[in-house]
């Protein structure tokens, strides 16, 4: 059902854990409806010095945040902004159709947590 | 790395006695049992000594025994069957809420054809309540349908209790019995059942079948119309190799249950302690005592199923989950939201149903289970804030 790249990061995820005093925060989804994603930013120069992630959810929301935090990391915020569902599913070599919509969430997470900095330090 | 399986009420391996059995009726005696030459006349002897068989294995009559093509066909015969026959007397069946959907699905069509469904609730256990059975039977009920033992909870229901109430009041009785035949003795008079069904995957017979248990006085109406066979309530021409196949499982399994119960209890049981041991904040879901006795079911909190299983898959376990994520559907198992687990906990069903598992094997998937939680706990927000 999932492809190679899928079970990777399903199996080995990168960047997983809780980023202490960090500088941006973005939640989504709820464990009722099934997944739910944080991610946890730190910002530095204008780039993603640090990203992590934690999941709750099935081996697709699992590898999705694993692979969107891979993607994130060491990137400008302006290029961060760029990672959407769709090539999250590329870079995954496709993900099934019944798991884009609820567990495809990475990319809304990041989004999330970069605005989460940006309002921060706007204020 | 040895397979460890333990999803038995999905499938069971074919024994290879039975595989023996069948082999010579897909070619030596390959003739359709309704052909009036020594061929056919002689299959058609086999498929009456099969019946016989299944018939032994429930404490039925071989005539009572109708071949089907799987416990959902046979279900769906049942339900059916039964109401388009009754519907002069009554347009209203009964059901639990936690039938299989060939049961439920069957009950919604005949919803679309006026037919009114009441889904009798269960408690926290999965149990169907006597007296409330009795309070919403009423002049028009034609037909109850409660399932034998769950295959997701593992609950056995007091069916004769339930059948006795509907004896009284003349209400046709159904038990689905797919979940228990061939793990626990299975006696349809001591059940005090008019209608049975069961299957070859819990019997260690192939895919593709299964039988209606009907008593001699119950109308029928065929969904497949055709031939006469199956005494006219199922055309078509025989799966004599399927028939055989499940005849000799049949065979089988009655010398052997008795034997077996204790076994899978025992096993069951170390695996029950050995995960409430291991395993911080895990459910049982289904009744502690009145279940099937290789069934072990949970509810983990903050993870999800179908990760735990693909996890434990990787160990070279195979087990079962009720979770949203792994249907299709993308729905909470329905069973689960009857016996009221909250939705987020749902998330985190297990189901372990074994067979001739071993004490070692119920170690190794201790010990692999324990771990596969931990890792995608420390992946999981909600645990975070549990611990927190």
């Amino acid at each position: 059902m999932y492809t190679d790249k899928v079970m990777d990061h399903f199996s080995n995820p990168r960047n997983a854990g809780v980023i202490e005093n960090a500088d941006g925060i973005g939640e989504v989804g709820n464990p009722v409806c099934g997944d739910m994603m944080a991610f946890y930013i730190k910002v530095k120069d204008d780039k993603l010095d640090d990203v992590k992630f934690q999941t709750f959810g099935c081996v697709a929301a699992i590898a999705v945040s694993s692979i969107v935090s891979e993607m994130a990391k060491g990137k400008s915020l302006k290029e961060a902004k760029l990672i959407t569902k769709k090539t999250v599913t590329e870079s995954l070599d496709g993900l099934p159709k019944e798991k884009m919509h609820c567990s495809n969430l990475g990319a809304e997470a990041l989004a999330k947590a970069i605005k989460d900095y940006e309002t921060k330090i706007s204020e | 790395m040895n397979l460890i399986y333990m999803d038995h009420a999905s499938a069971t391996p074919v024994r290879e006695q039975v595989i023996k059995a069948m082999v010579p009726y897909f070619d030596l005696q390959f003739g359709n049992p309704s052909a009036v030459y020594d061929m056919g006349f002689n299959i058609k002897q086999v498929i009456e000594e099969q019946r016989a068989h299944v018939a032994r294995l429930i404490g039925a009559k071989a005539n009572e025994i109708i071949f089907a093509s799987s416990g959902a066909e046979a279900n769906n015969l049942a339900i059916k069957g039964v109401a388009l026959a009754g519907q002069k007397k009554g347009k209203h069946i009964i059901i639990s809420a936690i039938e299989h959907h060939s049961v439920l699905n069957s009950a919604r069509f005949l919803e679309r054809m006026d037919f009114e469904v009441t889904f009798l609730p269960v408690d926290e256990h999965g149990l169907v309540d006597p007296e409330r059975l009795a309070k919403v039977i009423r002049p028009e009920t034609i037909l109850v349908s409660v399932m034998h033992a769950n295959n997701e909870i593992g609950t056995i229901q007091a069916i004769s209790e339930l059948s006795s109430i509907c004896r009284e009041k003349g209400v046709i009785f159904h038990t689905d019995a797919v979940a228990s035949v061939g793990n626990i003795p299975v006696d349809v008079n001591v059940l005090g059942v008019d209608l049975l069904s069961l299957s070859g995957i819990s019997l260690g017979a192939p895919k593709g079948t299964g039988a209606l248990y009907f008593k001699k006085n119950i109308r029928l109406m065929p969904l497949i119309h055709g031939g006469i066979q199956e005494m006219g309530r199922r055309g078509g021409t025989e799966n004599v190799p399927g028939i055989v196949g499940l005849g000799k499982a049949s065979e089988l399994a009655a010398n052997e249950i008795s034997a077996k119960k204790d076994q899978l209890q025992k096993l069951r049981e170390l695996l029950v302690s050995g995960i409430q041991e291991k395993i911080k904040k895990v459910t049982l879901t289904g009744h502690p005592d009145k279940r099937l006795p290789g069934h072990a079911s949970f509810c983990i909190e903050a993870i999800e199923g179908e990760a735990l299983i693909y996890m434990l898959n990787q160990d070279g376990i195979y087990s079962n989950t009720g979770s949203a994520c792994a249907s299709k559907a993308l729905k909470t198992s329905p069973v689960l939201v009857a016996i009221g687990v909250p939705p987020d906990l749902a998330q985190g069903s297990v189901v372990f149903t074994m067979n001739n598992n071993s004490v070692q094997e119920v170690r190794y998937v201790l010990e692999k289970l324990a771990s596969a939680v931990e890792k995608l706990r420390s992946l999981s927000p909600i645990w975070r804030e549990k611990t927190a």
